[in-house]
């Protein structure tokens, strides 16, 4: 029994988020998955996301919802993007299979999306309202990002959890609804912090004019790091 | 190879995209069909010796090592609406990229370059059993078994049935997945020698109706 390969793994064909490039040798767009539960402003973040970066960046989106295609739906009617650039997977009634333990549909739409509309920089996979433990598989995004809302309940950075202890980027939403729900955001901003170490939290009200401001320059960055990463 | 790699093959968490899809259980609990388990158990047993058949010697065939591309046209010809032969493409096109993964196989590569829409996946899964190693009547064993654990599985969700009760379905039906194992490989492996119209052609008209009706619904939990 040798321990050291001396061939070449074999090529996976999964295009998962482990391989940069496509099988046609172009560098794949980066994979950002948005993930949280019902109601917290999942998809308004992603329809923010596009109206700020459309114009710079070829940007497409998946949405994995529940029972209806009301997410694609929603983004379509507001116009983020062309309808050609949204894709909606069915999950069978469990958003977190969809993105975690079996990503095959998943996998599919942002292949086919690639293939239909590419070339892209960016593709946005958003769950469905799920639970606090949904977290994305590395096989299917780059980064995920955890959307949660000061309507939830100020406790719910201090209960921790898979998604907002291990997403790269904890996005509290909702800020202006903070005086009317009672919800002390210094403390949440503690509570993260001991939840998260140096992960990184946004606050947000997307109400507000550039309300997604501290989304998309954080999703910039990423980018800016992605394309100069080896290909 | 190993006889184990037919259990990797038959885990229902196996990532091949079958947990979105409810085998025609969904309809099947809006028209008040499935109810119970009483009702789920008939409901898959007349799959499993209709689908499920025709669908266990397809993947036989396929692991017998016959064209898969011959393989995939008669499936065509035995699944005559157009909302379920989407079905079997698309989930043939998942087996594909889990196949290709866990048993990398320039079989598996070459049927993925003809058909990159997918082909059908019982065809596709038939291929994957051989790329492990296992045998044509392993392979009709796996689709057998998933042609009821689908629709029990998606009935548990749907109608908050006792996980135990659904289970006990599946095993109260292991004797008729035997018996439709062994006519799927049977017939599998004649196809080799005598073309594939040796193979069963067995359908279930309801399914194929509510099928294509229930790819029409604005609301619904499974794809299919």
């Amino acid at each position: 029994m040798h321990l050291d390969h001396h061939e070449t793994f074999p090529e996976r064909h999964t295009y998962s988020a482990a391989a940069p490039v496509r099988a046609d040798g172009r560098r794949r767009a980066l994979r950002i998955g948005l993930g949280g539960p019902v109601g917290t402003g999942k998809t308004a973040t992603v329809a923010a996301l596009c109206r700020a970066l459309r114009d710079e960046l070829s940007l497409a989106v998946v949405t994995n919802d529940i029972y209806t295609r009301e997410d694609a739906e929603f983004l379509l009617r507001e116009a983020v993007l062309p309808a050609e650039r949204i894709s909606a997977v069915e999950t069978g009634a469990c958003p977190h299979t969809a993105i975690r333990d079996d990503i095959s549909a998943n996998l599919e739409a942002v292949e086919d999306l690639e293939d239909t509309v590419g070339p892209l920089d960016l593709i946005l996979v958003e769950s469905g309202g799920d639970n606090l433990t949904a977290t994305f598989s590395k096989g299917l995004v780059d980064f995920q990002i955890f959307v949660i809302d000061v309507a939830g309940g100020d406790d719910i950075p201090r209960k921790g959890g898979p998604g907002v202890t291990t997403a790269d980027l904890l996005v509290i939403n909702k800020t202006d609804l903070a005086p009317y729900v009672g919800v002390d955001l210094a403390g949440m901003a503690r509570d993260a912090k001991a939840q998260r170490g140096e992960l990184p939290v946004a606050f947000t009200a997307l109400k507000t004019e550039n309300g997604v401001r501290p989304v998309s320059d954080w999703v910039r960055a990423r980018l800016a790091d992605w394309t100069a990463g080896p290909a | 190879m190993s006889r184990a790699a037919l259990l990797v093959l038959a885990d229902g968490r196996f990532p091949a995209g079958g947990h979105a899809h409810s085998g025609g259980a969904e309809p099947a609990v809006a028209a008040g069909r499935i109810k119970d388990a009483a009702t789920l158990e008939s409901f898959c047993r007349g799959r499993l010796h209709t689908t499920g058949l025709v669908a266990a010697a397809l993947a036989a065939a396929a692991a017998a090592g016959c064209d898969p591309l011959l393989l995939d046209d008669a499936a065509d010809a035995r699944t005559p609406v157009p909302a379920l032969r989407q079905v079997a493409r698309r989930l043939g096109r998942q087996m594909m990229r889990a196949a290709r993964a866990t048993w990398p196989d320039p079989a598996l590569d070459a049927l993925a370059a003809a058909r990159p829409r997918g082909a059908h996946q019982p065809v596709v899964l038939g291929l994957a059993a051989r790329s492990a190693g296992l045998s044509p009547q392993d392979a009709a064993y796996a689709v057998a078994y998933e042609s009821l654990s689908g629709p029990a599985t998606a009935a548990v969700r749907l109608l908050s049935l006792d996980p135990f009760d659904a289970t006990a379905v599946l095993a109260h039906l292991a004797a008729d997945v035997d018996r439709v194992a062994e006519q799927g490989a049977a017939a599998g492996e004649r196809v080799a020698a005598e073309g594939a119209d040796v193979l069963p052609a067995a359908s279930a008209p309801l399914l194929d109706i509510t099928a294509e009706a229930h790819a029409a619904w604005p609301v619904r939990l499974f794809a299919s």
